[in-house]
């Protein structure tokens, strides 16, 4: 570790000013930020904390129906608070990492480091969520541009998360044995009209929509229904936890393994 | 009855307590007054030559103190090999220099080729990242076959990567080819023992003091033998006078072999250390540790195993490659030759058997022993050839091992490699796993599971290993640079109470608890007035440390000798306080007696007079009350074991879960069960790890791809199941006054083929043809194994 500076703003708008500074990075739960700093792979002069902002804390209903989470809402906090209303997003965040993991990390560290092997994307993705920033809203559809890279600008702060409650949903993790990151992670969501799948862990570009999934579940949300389809190994991720192949294998069989537990 | 105190009791470990609660002394907790702080420069790349190295603008940083290069150790010596291995044609094995620090090449990655002395860690770090290193890389040689056919040469004065070439024994070599050239059946199978990273829970430290005013040096740092690291430091790298020299080892949390060896980190902060005229501390990051520990295992194996249609074994042959990495660490040359070939005729009467071992230097980190060393990969190899004959055989794997074993009216059986058995009952054993497995119901189990769309299976195996390392004669006949007796020395306080100075280290074992349950009921005392102290150079004798599961059987040995001479003394001040001949003394309970009286006298009695000796025969009986014995084996020990595992098989997905393990094991006479429990668990713990998770995997580049958590699996507690441990009625070992054994490294030896068989089992039961996967047997590969059969 280098060493660094470190601020604490209690409001928004006084996170968005501080990140003008030269060297300012911001610093959700820290989870990936601390280990990349120890590492000395980074060198920020300044870290700007977001989780003294309590307007970015906290789980709710919107009039609409949406679950609102502050992006600063830990996971433990998410396993907890959301189970009532959309217990599939609560049963994703309980399996995040280990207890350390849950009370640190956040929905909205998770989704501005976009790691291709974190959980939170294929939820957000599999939502068709709306992702809310100091200036804007951005569809999950177009949030997530590949490994690591977002659509965020430089200095933009995620704020909150909504999801539209899906009528049934389920995240199927097959755990990468050593991190036990998602090897290959399916969220499932039924809507009243449509289906949505989105697939984290496997793809080089990072999290993605299965659509022929989509589609085949939108006419029968039902494991059998996947019985046709395959996924190409193109574009999968090969490591030593699994070869291209062997993910899209697991793609498929987490999507019905998800349908099945929906 | 299982006892309640004394030798067989399950004590609890008093150790735990300061560990527990956080008040153990690890290397890193000791500040001193003024210490300094060093860190490394280590080489990114595998392989090259070192063209420069330019610390001009770090030694001007804020803080530094002292900067070390290669050219600084270029005359002072190298740490050796402690064994000398002959290859097959006579010659010696080939013994490059391994120096303190990388001088002219680097080696592997991580192989450290600076370091930066500073006032705080942060300096030296800052300091480490400005010296500019001019490394021409040169082209990486990982793969060992490629190594020993190649041009490329990891020392280039020794013009190849072939430490030695080594045949077991070579005299046999011709009857076992003519046996296998003659056999009815021969089953062949090739393997790879995976290369395993040891991760201590305490990574490395090492403090050096230097004491200008009497020149001598104190060593604080994490060891598994401190007087061994002392000597190699005195005779070989530096040349300190040993009685100039104190090596300290406090806590260490956790060895498994890699805290054996002396490393080139110690020597250099002993050097800094007289440099700077400060204390200089090193503690190793974890990536330091996965980078320069001394690894463990990594063989690649063809075995052969001829038999008769019945099942009868005619021979063992082997050819195994054994890494030893970029340089010889002090047991690298021993563990695949003595610890391995010598065990390569198992629990059987096989007539015939020829190992031969190419030991290959590549461009990775030192491989050395770990837990079992040697003995893990030839009971791998053995055990898995045996499971693919019998099933090539149509055999049942428990009748064709029984139908193999030494019987017990055998002992001592001289094995046809070599070793001298002195007890066991490999029936027995086999009996009472039969007893714990309930095999009649694993097919209704298997059923269960296939009803959850999962495969089940079971594994079986039977282990032999040697330990209680070792007798001084022998081994050095084998190549021993050392003697491996241990030493203790019992003094007796005038208050009564005991201290024990022994050369075995503790680091995780519980000898502080278990070797005064011995001492205590020897001499009829509570235990809890026994204190053991160990790791000083200063305070123990001379003692060659804790490894290969030889502290009681070697050690405790030696207490046991050592007490037996505190006895004899104190029946002499007992009969001179009771006026009576020595000989008439009886001892029992903590009491002297005189036959046929009633006068006794206390063991606190006699104590306290041996050190206030008014009235004391001084022509007779020397004042004090304190003795020391060495103790040579006259054998290695030999635990067995027979142990049974089912696992269930995801088809979709390639997991493996345990669902049960069953370890039966004849340790010989048990000190204290609860520990012995313990031992085998941590060693089961990390025999599944290596089976089903751990592997250390190196790119064509050298570089190491499982450098940390991320990428190396380390098993976690949902990763094993409950096990069934089983240790009561051993055979005991016949030449050691305890009886015992050792249980530290049997579960790790034992385990991995139980796994692997019992997944080839449960692939074999939906009808995949699948007859070895290599460790470790990840989702990924048990899936790609499926695939393709």
């Amino acid at each position: 570790m280098y060493a660094f500076d470190i601020e604490r703003p209690s409001s928004i708008k006084d996170a968005v000013a501080a990140l003008q500074s030269e060297g300012a990075q911001a610093l959700g739960g820290g989870q990936t930020l601390i280990p990349t700093l120890k590492a000395r792979l980074a060198a920020p002069e300044v870290l700007i904390s977001l989780t003294g902002i309590s307007e970015m804390q906290g789980v709710c209903l919107s009039d609409d129906g949406a679950l609102c989470i502050g992006a600063g809402t830990t996971h433990a906090t998410v396993a907890r608070e959301a189970a009532a209303h959309f217990p599939g997003l609560a049963q994703l965040a309980s399996h995040i990492g280990d207890p350390a993991v849950r009370n640190r990390g956040t929905l909205g560290g998770s989704l501005a480091n976009n790691d291709p092997a974190a959980c939170y994307p294929a939820a957000v993705l599999g939502t068709g969520a709306v992702i809310i920033t100091d200036k804007r809203q951005i569809a999950a559809d177009e949030y997530f541009q590949g490994m690591f890279t977002t659509a965020l600008d430089e200095g933009e702060i995620i704020t909150e998360v909504r999801f539209p409650i899906p009528q049934k949903s389920h995240y199927m993790k097959f755990v990468q044995p050593a991190s036990r990151f998602a090897l290959v992670g399916v969220f499932v969501a039924q809507y009243a009209d449509h289906v949505r799948v989105a697939v984290t862990g496997a793809s080089e570009e990072g999290v993605f929509r299965w659509h022929e999934a989509e589609t085949a579940l939108g006419a029968d949300f039902s494991a059998k229904a996947l019985d046709g389809l395959s996924v190409a190994a193109d574009n999968m991720i090969g490591d030593l936890h699994g070869s291209p192949e062997y993910r899209a294998h697991l793609v498929k069989v987490m999507t019905g393994r998800a349908v099945a537990a929906a | 009855m299982p006892k309640d105190h004394g030798i067989g009791a399950s004590d609890k470990r008093r150790e735990d307590i300061r560990f527990l609660t956080g008040a153990g002394h690890y290397t890193d907790d000791i500040k001193h007054y003024g210490a300094t702080t060093a860190v490394f420069c280590r080489s990114t790349v595998a392989h090259g030559i070192i063209k420069s190295i330019d610390t001009s603008e770090a030694e001007n940083m804020p803080g530094v103190l002292a900067i070390f290069t290669g050219a600084d150790f270029a005359d002072v010596g190298g740490n050796p090999a402690g064994w000398l291995i002959n290859s097959r044609d006579g010659t010696p094995m080939k013994e490059p220099k391994r120096p303190v620090l990388a001088h002219g090449k680097v080696r592997h990655v991580g192989d450290a080729y600076a370091a930066v002395i500073a006032e705080t860690e942060l300096q030296a770090r800052n300091a480490a990242e400005a010296i500019v290193a001019d490394i021409e890389e040169l082209p990486a040689i990982v793969d060992m076959a490629a190594a020993l056919a190649g041009a490329t040469y990891v020392h280039d004065e020794i013009a190849t990567n072939q430490c030695f070439d080594w045949g077991w024994i070579e005299d046999n070599r011709a009857a076992t080819d003519a046996a296998i050239k003659a056999a009815p059946h021969v089953t062949t199978l090739e393997l790879v023992n995976n290369r395993l990273v040891p991760n201590a829970m305490e990574p490395r430290c090492s403090i050096g003091n230097y004491d200008a005013g009497n020149d001598s040096y104190v060593l604080q740092t994490t060891s598994q033998n401190p007087h061994l690291t002392r000597l190699l430091i005195s005779a070989f790298v530096m040349g300190i006078p040993e009685n100039k020299l104190t090596v300290i080892a406090p806590d260490v949390g956790g060895g498994f072999g890699s805290k054996i060896y002396h490393y080139g980190e110690e020597a250099l902060v002993l050097a800094a250390a007289r440099k700077i005229g400060r204390p200089v501390k090193w503690t190793a990051d974890r990536t330091e540790a996965f980078l320069t520990d001394a690894h463990g295992r990594d063989h690649v194996t063809k075995i052969e195993l001829a038999c008769e249609k019945d099942g009868t074994f005619i021979a063992f042959r082997t050819e195994t490659m054994a890494n030893v990495g970029a340089y010889l660490s002090n047991f690298s040359t021993a563990t695949p030759t003595f610890l391995h070939g010598t065990l390569m005729a198992g629990n059987y009467t096989v007539p015939n058997v020829y190992v031969n071992v190419k030991a290959v230097f590549t461009n990775t980190a030192p491989v050395d022993a770990y837990r079992g060393a040697g003995r893990p990969e030839a009971t791998y190899s053995i055990e898995r050839v045996i499971d693919k004959a019998a099933r090539e055989l149509g055999i049942d794997p428990i009748a064709i091992r029984r139908k193999n074993f030494v019987k017990p009216d055998q002992y001592p059986f001289t094995s046809a490699a070599g070793l001298e058995y002195d007890s066991g009952n490999y029936d027995a054993l086999m009996d009472r796993l039969e007893g714990h497995i309930d095999r009649e119901g694993f097919a209704q189990r298997r059923k269960e599971s296939e009803a959850r769309g999962m495969l089940r299976g079971l594994g079986l195996n039977a282990y032999i290993e040697a330990c209680g390392i070792a007798p001084s004669n022998l081994v050095g006949v084998l190549g021993s640079r050392v003697g491996l007796y241990d030493a203790a020395t019992v003094r007796v306080n005038a208050t009564g109470n005991l201290s024990v100075m022994v050369g075995a280290h503790s680091h995780g074992q519980g000898h502080e608890t278990v070797f005064p349950q011995i001492v205590g009921e020897m001499l009829g005392i509570d235990p809890a007035s026994v204190e053991i102290v160990h790791g000083d150079t200063s305070k123990i004798p001379f003692g060659m440390g804790t490894y290969g599961s030889r502290s009681l059987a070697v050690c405790g040995s030696a207490m046991v000798r050592a007490t037996e001479k505190i006895i004899a003394k104190a029946k002499k001040i007992a009969a001179h306080m009771l006026e009576a001949s020595a000989d008439d003394v009886d001892f029992k309970d903590g009491q002297f007696t005189i036959k046929g009286t009633d006068k006794s006298v206390s063991f606190g009695e006699v104590a306290l007079k041996a050190y206030i000796p008014h009235n004391f025969p001084i022509e007779d009986i020397e004042p004090g009350l304190e003795e020391t014995a060495f103790y040579d084996p006259a054998n290695f020990t030999y635990p067995s074991g027979a142990y049974a595992c089912e696992v269930e098989v995801d088809p979709d997905t390639g997991k493996v879960r345990v669902d049960r393990f069953i370890a039966v094991d004849d340790f010989g006479n048990i000190m204290n069960p609860m520990i012995v429990t313990g031992q085998v668990h941590g060693g089961l713990g990390q025999g599944i790890g290596q089976a089903l998770l751990e592997g250390a995997r190196y790119d064509d580049e050298g570089q190491l791809l499982s450098a940390s958590y991320m990428d190396y699996t380390m098993p976690r507690a949902d990763d094993l199941p409950f096990y069934t441990v089983d240790h009561a009625n051993g055979t005991p070992c016949t030449h050691n006054p305890l009886g015992v054994k050792g249980c530290g490294e049997a579960g790790a030896i034992g385990s991995p083929p139980t796994i692997v068989n019992a997944v080839v089992d449960a692939l074999q039961s939906a009808g995949k043809n699948v007859t070895h996967i290599d460790m470790p047997l990840t989702p990924l590969r048990v899936w790609e194994a499926m695939s393709n059969a």
